[in-house]
């Protein structure tokens, strides 16, 4: 038999595919919504917070648990300043009213 | 939740944050997409805490952080979202530095083994050291754009610069990789030592890599920053084999690189040498061989005759248009010119402010309907037939000389306005732009210049337009 395959080599398939898929994605955007699009993926980027939680209720030792309460909270920061920050902006972007 | 459950509930999440992304190809869809983000980071906290065996911490630090995340994301102006952005950067790499050292700290709270195998820990070295350098970076580039220059020089918008800087970051960025390397393969005992360096010079370099670069370089470092911390994000997701945090960490992560790599080709500059800095540092300089020329100086009044009797205008917003928060007073005056009959359009380049797509957002904001927003290459072919380009406060992208081989911005895509029958420009004072380049377009024969603060400026125009 041969050995299961590494977590590695699976971690490096998504993250190849992923970059692929963000790629084409972002290349779609918009430049109007370039600023909405920094947040927006910067709220993304906090997803973080699921390994801060992780952490934080492991009930392992003390300090990690510690570290992880601090990271959760400014992970959370983002998520939540991140998309309603960007849904604010997105209200904004309007189309011309029809003259009455 | 057994863990399959939860996995597949990340996958949802993932599949949420793509279709989050898409929705932002179009301002009509763009709101739904962000309900998408929203969803699937609400699925990933949720499958996360059904897993967890405590959550009073986490639940606590959560709330916290909600509430100051709403109060931020409330009271910010739009005038203020590339500080904002540069913020909340910083926020998500000390995040993963926190987490990192968590799994230092305890492995098997994660499922990962212990002692944490070469791998894993490499993974935890590349996560760790750009996380540091995302969060001390931001913190600067948040200070520039917050302007706390007065404060420390530091946050200076001018490029800090001294001897052999990139020699100290080169061997600073060395001894950080030798520590990471002993991290990989130090006993459990004597593991802190190395990762605790690791990380000290990386938040170092953060600065350091940070304050050569000035003011108007900023969309590229801000797009930078927004890389980085999905890296560091991915970085984390390698570390705990969670393919979510990689595919949303590898989205952000191409999404900045995307935008820094637009930002650059639109000051035809490479990476590098944004990212060496030093660049515009050169203020003395300024115009030595047009200082003797003669500018047309205009009041807000001749600018209102010409304005209403123009039948096509094009508004240049730059800057200098966020620095006086004057979108609203300009929406008033279009609104006022589109009533007497004037067709009004706007022309962005994609420079102009202090991050991607800032002068859209606060013309959105202004309630200008985006219909009437152009981008460069939209838009550029209509300047020769207009009456007027009015140019507020921006200046090194509408300069002709970058058409001019020997010029040191040959070669930048410009907006056309010189080519348009009459040019107004608005300006605080007759200072070179960024580039530290003279602008001819302030000497043609048909350039009115019109100083002063934007708002103030529009305002009184604004006014004199019967």
């Amino acid at each position: 038999m041969t050995p299961p395959i590494d977590h590695t080599v699976i971690n490096l398939t998504v993250f190849v595919l992923a970059v692929f898929v963000g790629y084409h994605v972002v290349w779609n955007v918009t430049p109007a919504l370039h600023t909405p699009l920094m947040s927006v993926t910067n709220a993304i980027s906090s997803v973080i917070i699921v390994g801060a939680i992780l952490a934080s209720g492991s009930g392992g030792s003390g300090i990690g648990a510690i570290l992880g309460a601090v990271a959760v909270g400014l992970a959370a920061v983002n998520t939540f300043g991140g998309f309603l920050v960007s849904q604010r902006m997105l209200e904004m972007f309007k189309k011309r009213e029809p003259k009455k | 939740m057994t863990a399959n459950q939860v996995a597949l509930a990340y996958l949802v999440a993932s599949v949420l944050f793509i279709l989050s992304l898409r929705g932002l190809s179009h301002p009509l869809t763009a709101r739904r997409g962000n309900v998408f983000g929203m969803s699937g980071m609400a699925l990933a906290v949720l499958a996360t805490f059904a897993v967890t065996r405590r959550l009073d911490l986490a639940l606590g630090a959560l709330a916290v952080g909600a509430v100051v995340g709403v109060i931020v994301s409330r009271r910010v102006q739009m005038t203020q979202m590339p500080e904002l952005v540069a913020a909340m950067h910083s926020l998500v790499g000390l995040a993963a530095v926190l987490i990192a050292c968590a799994v230092v700290d305890d492995p098997a709270a994660f499922g990962v083994e212990s002692p944490i195998p070469v791998g894993n820990r490499l993974e935890l070295f590349v996560g760790t050291f750009i996380g540091a350098i995302t969060f001390s970076g931001s913190v600067i580039a948040f200070g520039k754009l917050a302007g706390l220059g007065k404060y420390s020089r530091l946050f200076s918008s001018a490029p800090v610069v001294f001897a052999g800087q990139h020699a100290v970051n080169l061997t600073l960025a060395s001894v950080m990789v030798g520590s990471g390397l002993l991290f990989m393969t130090s006993a459990p005992e004597a593991q802190w030592l190395p990762f605790g360096v690791m990380t000290a010079i990386a938040f170092i370099l953060g600065i350091l890599t940070i304050i050569p670069i000035g003011g108007a370089d900023m969309p590229v470092v801000i797009s930078m920053l927004n890389s980085y911390s999905g890296w560091a994000a991915a970085g984390i997701g390698f570390s705990l084999n969670n393919s979510m945090l990689i595919i949303a960490g590898s989205l952000v992560g191409s999404s900045g690189a995307i935008l820094s790599y637009i930002m650059c080709r639109a000051m035809n500059r490479s990476f590098v040498s944004v990212i060496l800095g030093g660049f515009g540092g050169a203020e003395g300089t300024v115009a030595a061989g047009h200082a003797q020329k003669a500018v047309k100086a205009g009041s807000a009044e001749d600018v209102a005759f010409l304005l209403g009797n123009a039948d096509s205008v094009i508004i240049v917003p730059g800057y200098g248009l966020a620095v006086g928060r004057a979108q609203h007073a300009t929406k008033e005056l279009t609104d006022k010119l589109i009533a007497k009959g004037v067709t009004v359009r706007y022309a962005i380049h994609p420079v102009a402010g202090r991050m991607p797509g800032h002068m859209n957002v606060l013309l959105a904001e202004a309630d200008v309907p985006y219909d009437q927003v152009f981008e460069m290459e939209d838009i550029n072919g209509d300047f020769g037939s207009t009456d007027i380009a009015f140019v507020l406060g921006a200046n090194d992208v509408v300069n002709p000389l970058a058409e001019q081989a020997g010029s040191p911005i040959y070669g930048m895509p410009i907006l056309e306005a010189h080519k348009a029958r009459t040019v107004v420009v608005n300006k605080r004072s007759m200072a070179a732009g960024y580039a530290g380049v003279d602008n001819p377009l302030f000497y043609m024969d048909k350039t009115m210049m019109v100083f002063g603060d934007a708002k103030k400026v529009i305002e009184d125009i604004v006014k004199a337009i019967a």
